[in-house]
């Protein structure tokens, strides 16, 4: 779950790290107000999960309430990168500084969590790691081992900071590890993290994603910081998306989750998790037009399927339904059969016109088939593979 | 000789009395792996299609003594599952349960490589040495994985269970048999990747030929690439890639939880680039792989 900027820096400011001084606020009326208890030039921040935000226009400058008013009044209710932005950030400016780069996050090949720090910070890392390497500190962490401060001078040290700088930069290195830590973060980032006159280090900006699978052992960030647990995506759920979900959760057996709406008229029930990929993949390369993605699995109950298979054909100009699946090892494919004919033929629907192609082996096969042979549409086995029944699919759903 | 395990391996069960665990034991024990207890704390005396059940680890090693373990317990239970694992001093850990926090996996992935303990997982399917032994839950019930897997000389090391019996299948088919095919997880962070289980591969007589399936997300396929082009390697590899289509999406989340493009990080393309960079042969289309496998097979003999 990746958190808003005011979020984040909630966070470390508990954790002792130095935020700017900042009003989180919900109408122009309060961004005045703010700008006039911070006294002096505010940065205004509209408050969306997602980076880029300075390109996007999302981060601007006022000098005085009236203005500060204005650009609230301008932020609030729009959509930025996807986002409506319902909230904005308004902050005392910070003077200039040095702008350095941290993060902790976890390394895949290493398997360790990693500390990245750099003394040129203000731009992206790619862009650091891409142009001088060597600028880029980066500090695996043993986890059979207490985390201690030497580490975090370390990684200042190698920074190239000395004397005070160095122990105030540790500082927060220790400190931000310790967020990481304590709240399953799975990226802590500041960037940048301002160092000013008389070593304070201020984070300017901060973002933080928080492990999915660890939210129900947390329930401190909603008790006490206001942090609500929410689904990670890209972008908002559509209608149909949180309909789909609603759909997974109302039952426990098997999966038919990730449901994510696109604009196509061929319907998809796919899975398992790489299988669905794949599929998407091979239709979209048949020159197929998906209506949606979606991943079945872990052996759904008919009602799920039935629920799904109509919740898929309910949306405008879907008319055929593409079901495959890779060669299943527990998903009974008799029960999956029974659920997409029980959603069609409710629908007052013939599956013979509905189904382009239906293609899951394995488990249960012959039943299965026995079930679609009653209704006349036609079974693919294991020896027609999956992008073969994704061609297929494309080409009956021109029919 | 199989790697990693064989018809003699001793397993025990972690979490054998829960739905996955009963069915795993059944299916496994079909297709000959020798199951020899299980553990739930809390129900020790009961029995699972035969295999006694203890309330812990010690308990039951003092009775039967085993190489590996699976894990299929509940997610706030894996860590201290595997902790109990590696204290005890099984040698292979297959973690089966999905979703384990972050932090959790590399604690427990961190220990084990520590005591130089080889773990599988966490979110796999598990593993199969055709004709062999299956540990877990891939290819099915034994007559459906005896079905789509068949003893040969292909290797299949795949980020998804249920692929890994798709190709599986897909050589079978094509009369190509596979030594050894290993669901290696779907989560982000798993014991071992492509790159830690190649060596193994390389030092196996009866391998000659790999298949791998990758996904976007992660830098797994990267560092295989990486691994051989430095190395090199006397197997032919032939690696196909889905979920093209989510380089488009960065940030969205498919399939599983480790499907993630941040930034250019983690995309296909990238993925895709490297491995030919290396040499690595990467199918379009999965139907080509048993293709380009044959060919390879040719070429090098």
């Amino acid at each position: 779950m990746r958190l808003n900027e005011w979020e984040a820096k909630t966070l470390l400011r508990a954790q002792g790290i130095l935020v700017p001084e900042g009003v989180r606020i919900q109408t122009p009326e309060q961004a005045a107000e703010a700008a006039v208890n911070l006294g002096g030039p505010v940065v205004i921040k509209a408050q969306v999960p997602s980076g880029r935000r300075m390109k996007a226009g999302g981060v601007r400058f006022a000098t005085h309430a009236d203005e500060a008013r204005q650009v609230a009044a301008a932020f609030l209710g729009q959509d930025l990168l996807g986002f409506r932005v319902n909230e904005v950030l308004v902050e005392a400016q910070v003077p200039p500084g040095q702008e350095l780069f941290l993060a902790v996050t976890y390394d895949d090949i290493a398997k360790t969590p990693v500390i990245l720090a750099s003394a040129a910070g203000g731009i992206e890392v790619e862009q650091i790691a891409k142009g001088a390497p060597a600028k880029l500190v980066h500090q695996a962490v043993d986890m059979c081992w207490p985390f201690s401060a030497y580490q975090a001078r370390e990684v200042a040290a190698a920074m190239g900071l000395t004397g005070r700088d160095l122990m105030a930069v540790s500082d927060v290195v220790w400190r931000l590890y310790e967020l990481f830590y304590r709240y399953d973060a799975t990226l802590a980032e500041i960037n940048p993290l301002v160092l000013l006159a008389r070593n304070r280090c201020v984070a300017l900006d901060a973002h933080i994603e928080l492990d999915d699978d660890a939210l129900g052992r947390h329930p401190e960030l909603a008790s006490e910081w206001g942090i609500r647990p929410r689904p990670s995506q890209a972008r908002p759920p559509t209608p149909f998306e949180e309909a789909g979900a609603r759909i997974d959760a109302a039952d426990h057996r098997g999966v038919a989750g990730r449901v994510v709406e696109f604009d196509g008229d061929l319907g998809l029930l796919i899975g398992g998790g790489g299988a669905s990929l794949t599929v998407f993949d091979a239709i979209l390369g048949y020159g197929g037009h998906p209506a949606n993605y979606c991943e079945i699995g872990g052996n759904p109950s008919v009602r799920k399927i039935r629920n799904l298979t109509q919740l898929i054909l309910s949306r405008p100009g879907v008319r055929r339904l593409a079901v495959i699946m890779n060669v299943v090892n527990n998903t009974r494919v008799d029960l999956v059969a029974r659920g997409v004919i029980k959603g069609i033929v409710e629908l007052g629907l013939d599956p013979r016109d509905v189904l382009a192609v239906f293609r899951i082996p394995g488990s249960w096969e012959a039943e299965g088939i026995k079930i679609l042979r009653h209704y006349g549409v036609p079974f693919c086995d294991r020896t027609v593979s999956l992008d073969e029944a994704a061609r297929l699919a494309v080409e009956r759903s021109r029919s | 000789m199989a790697i990693l395990a064989d018809e003699t391996t001793r397993i025990i069960v972690q979490g054998i009395t829960g739905r996955e665990g009963t069915t795993l034991t059944r299916e496994s024990l079909d297709y000959g792996a020798r199951i020899v207890a299980g553990v739930t704390p809390g129900k020790g005396g009961a029995s699972v299609y035969g295999v006694p059940v203890y309330d812990s680890l010690r308990q039951a090693l003092c009775e039967h003594p085993a190489d590996a373990t699976i894990i299929c317990v509940p997610p706030a239970a894996a860590r201290d599952a595997a902790l109990e694992a590696l204290d005890n001093g099984l040698r292979l850990i297959v973690i089966v349960t999905e979703r384990i926090p972050r932090r959790d996996v590399t604690e427990m992935l961190a220990l084990a490589r520590q005591k130089g303990v080889r773990v599988v997982g966490p979110n796999t399917l598990g593993l199969i040495s055709p004709g062999r032994v299956k540990i877990g839950m891939v290819g099915g019930p034994a007559e459906d994985a005896r079905r789509a897997y068949t003893p040969g000389l292909v290797a299949v090391l795949s980020r998804s269970g249920g692929m890994t019996t798709e190709l599986a299948n897909m050589l079978t088919q094509a009369g190509l048999g596979q030594s050894i095919c290993v669901s290696i997880g779907g989560d982000p962070i798993v014991g071992s990747t492509f790159v830690d289980l190649l060596p193994l591969l390389e030092a196996d007589a009866e391998t000659k030929a790999v298949v791998i399936y990758g996904e976007p997300g992660g830098v797994q396929e990267e560092a295989l690439a990486d691994y051989v082009a430095r190395q090199g390697t006397r197997l032919s590899i032939v690696a196909f890639l889905g979920g093209r289509f989510v380089d488009q999406m960065p940030g969205q989340r498919f399939g599983h939880a480790g499907v993630i493009v941040e930034g250019k990080r983690g995309s296909v393309a990238g993925k895709v680039q490297a491995l030919r960079q290396a040499g690595i042969r990467v199918a379009e289309h999965l139907s080509e792989v048993p293709v380009l496998i044959c060919q390879a097979l040719a070429l090098s003999s």
